[in-house]
């Protein structure tokens, strides 16, 4: 006991802080807002102590879930997600198939194409607020304008002014900053594949897309995943770039993130954790799977 | 073994360690199908310049380049004054950011290093489950946490602002920095530091003796990771500062958004004054950007 102690005693100490830390601001913190997210705590009165707040139990996330400005912003998440998804991962892998074979100035590309991830949503969404402007004709600018100009009239639209499809001109940016990181990660699975292994199915005849299909493919599904996993996660928790594009008072362009926050600007601190909560539940469905999937696999 | 250094860690084999995603051998020969393959590089090349080109371009141009015909035209007239007018409102948040990021940045790595290396070479029973906790918090949304985080500040007085951030992004660094830092250190030899316990050094000594010496590598991406991480961080920002107290995203946010006639020339200028430090170091210190990329980036 005493030596079991006295071997993992000094690591632990080391660790402490950390371990405090992330307690409490990690999971200390995920169990106040489930408390609060329970009660009716829905005005400034409440939200700073004044007055009392009662537990309602699931009220809040029935009627979260309930009304339709909630749907819209579940929608809208989908949306979002299901074509940032596709951008990227599209983008991504066309850029890494082309760069894996020799290229000159393969260096140059790589950087061009990766540079956006080094710039903030915030930034990057100056100048997309500008490019994704909504009029159109004589007082375009930003795209449409450039699609006049190149004789493409008829893709002039009105992008995120759109009520249904609005979120899916804010994935545009997203794709745009993105597409380079998953490119990093495919060209890396692309290094990853011995020689030898492309060598050996050419030998047996493979033609090139058997042996895509067959050893190129196979090789390269766990980093697809990551890939999806990593931006799709990303995807959920989207916040910065629709505010800087479209201000959070738009309905057309809101998800969950923009809730919160406009939420907990208005003091009312029950739904706002209530959105935070649903947000967690939604990425854990996600990231839990996809962690026991990795075990899964890590102990075969 | 745990799930996650499976995910983005794995593809170019340690992470926490520049990734170089350098090209192979073989020399190329020219044919119509390689012609088509640069041609589509050099296309993407431009799609993926034009916002660049749209920055610069509008943060020269003066007053009598308004007309939205000229929309994509290069200026009349070449100005610094937007150039000039953006410093004026930036430069104090900028310094804002810089005292933000560095303290933030060296404080996590730190935190990081000691962690990884207890969770990898100086284990003890459970350290697995330990990880796997600590790692969680990578994956949350901080909306989960947002709503008792502001009341947990308040409440523990902590100076707002800036110390505040710094706080929040070395308490939510810990998982990254550890995963990294972890990942790292599993590749060192156990030999080595059975070595050194032999010799009778304590943890700490052999730590300091065996690993840190040896860390630098994984010393930069961390501190790169987290400094642009930091830097470009809007929602921690908005949640807990303004624009008067608050970091660069904060007041470029306010500069873009918070006048009714949005100026595009001056916010522009001033999107491209906060991206300059992290552009500078993704220019300078490539390969250690990308080896961030690559172990479990996740980004805002």
């Amino acid at each position: 006991m005493l030596k079991k102690l006295r071997r993992a005693g000094p690591p632990l100490l080391l660790l402490l802080p950390s371990l405090i830390l992330v307690g409490v601001f990690v999971y200390g913190l995920i169990g106040v807002n489930f408390a609060t997210s329970v009660t009716d705590n829905h005005t400034a009165a409440q939200a700073t102590g004044q007055e009392p707040s009662v537990v309602v139990w699931f009220r809040n996330y029935l009627d979260l879930l309930g009304s339709e400005a909630f749907q819209h912003s579940l929608v809208n998440l989908v949306l979002f997600t299901v074509v940032f998804l596709v951008g990227t991962m599209v983008m991504g892998f066309a850029w890494a198939w082309m760069l894996d074979r020799p290229v000159r100035g393969e260096g140059f590309f790589r950087s061009i194409y990766l540079f956006p991830m080094a710039v903030s949503f915030v930034a990057s969404g100056v100048v997309w607020r500008w490019l994704l402007n909504s009029n159109q004709g004589e007082s375009a600018s930003g795209l449409n304008r450039l699609f006049q100009m190149i004789g493409l009239d008829f893709l002039q639209n009105n992008w995120w002014n759109n009520v249904t499809f609005g979120i899916v001109a804010i994935a545009v940016p997203a794709i745009w900053q993105l597409s380079g990181y998953v490119m990093a990660l495919f060209l890396a699975g692309f290094r990853g594949i011995p020689d030898e292994l492309r060598e050996a199915a050419r030998m047996d005849g493979a033609s090139e897309w058997k042996l895509y299909r067959h050893v190129l493919f196979p090789q390269l599904s766990p980093i697809a995943l990551s890939a999806l996993i990593i931006i799709g996660h990303m995807s959920l928790k989207s916040f910065d770039l629709i505010m800087s594009i479209s201000k959070p008072a738009n309905y057309q362009t809101k998800v969950p993130a923009v809730d919160m926050y406009v939420f907990k600007s208005s003091f009312d601190y029950a739904n706002s954790a209530a959105v935070g909560a649903i947000l967690l539940i939604i990425v854990a469905l996600v990231i839990v799977p996809y962690l026991i999937h990795s075990n899964r696999s890590e102990k075969r | 073994m745990t799930a996650v250094e499976s995910t983005p860690a794995t593809p170019t084999g340690t992470s926490g360690t520049p990734v170089d995603l350098g090209r192979r051998g073989a020399r190329e020969r020219f044919t119509a199908g390689r012609t088509a393959k640069y041609a589509a590089l050099l296309l993407f090349v431009v799609i993926v310049l034009v916002p660049v080109y749209v920055l610069l371009v509008t943060s020269f141009k003066g007053a009598g380049d308004a007309n939205p015909a000229r929309a994509w035209n290069l200026p009349q007239t070449w100005t610094t004054e937007n150039w000039q007018t953006a410093w004026t409102t930036l430069s104090p948040a900028i310094w804002r950011s810089v005292q933000m990021v560095v303290p933030a940045a060296i404080i996590s790595a730190v935190l990081g290093s000691l962690n990884g290396f207890v969770l990898s070479r100086w284990t003890f029973k459970g350290a697995n489950l330990v990880f796997t906790l600590i790692l969680f918090g990578m994956f949350i949304p901080y909306q989960a946490v947002m709503i008792p985080l502001t009341q947990l500040v308040l409440d523990i007085g902590f100076p707002g602002g800036i110390p505040t951030l710094i706080l929040l992004h070395v308490v939510y660094g810990i998982p990254i920095t550890t995963l990294i830092f972890r990942n790292y250190y599993m590749t060192v030899p156990h030999e080595l530091v059975e070595a050194a316990r032999v010799d009778g050094a304590g943890m700490l000594r052999t730590y300091w003796s065996v690993l840190l010496p040896i860390s630098v590598p994984s010393f930069v991406v961390v501190l790169i990771w987290q400094f642009t991480n930091a830097w470009n961080d809007f929602l921690f920002a908005v949640f807990f500062s303004s624009s008067q107290n608050g970091p660069v995203t904060v007041a470029l946010n306010n500069l873009a958004n918070g006048a009714l006639l949005q100026d595009y020339g001056v916010s522009m200028a001033g999107a491209l004054l906060a991206s300059l430090p992290t552009l500078l170091v993704y220019i300078i210190l490539g390969k250690y950007f990308v080896g961030g990329l690559m172990s479990g980036s996740v980004k805002g």
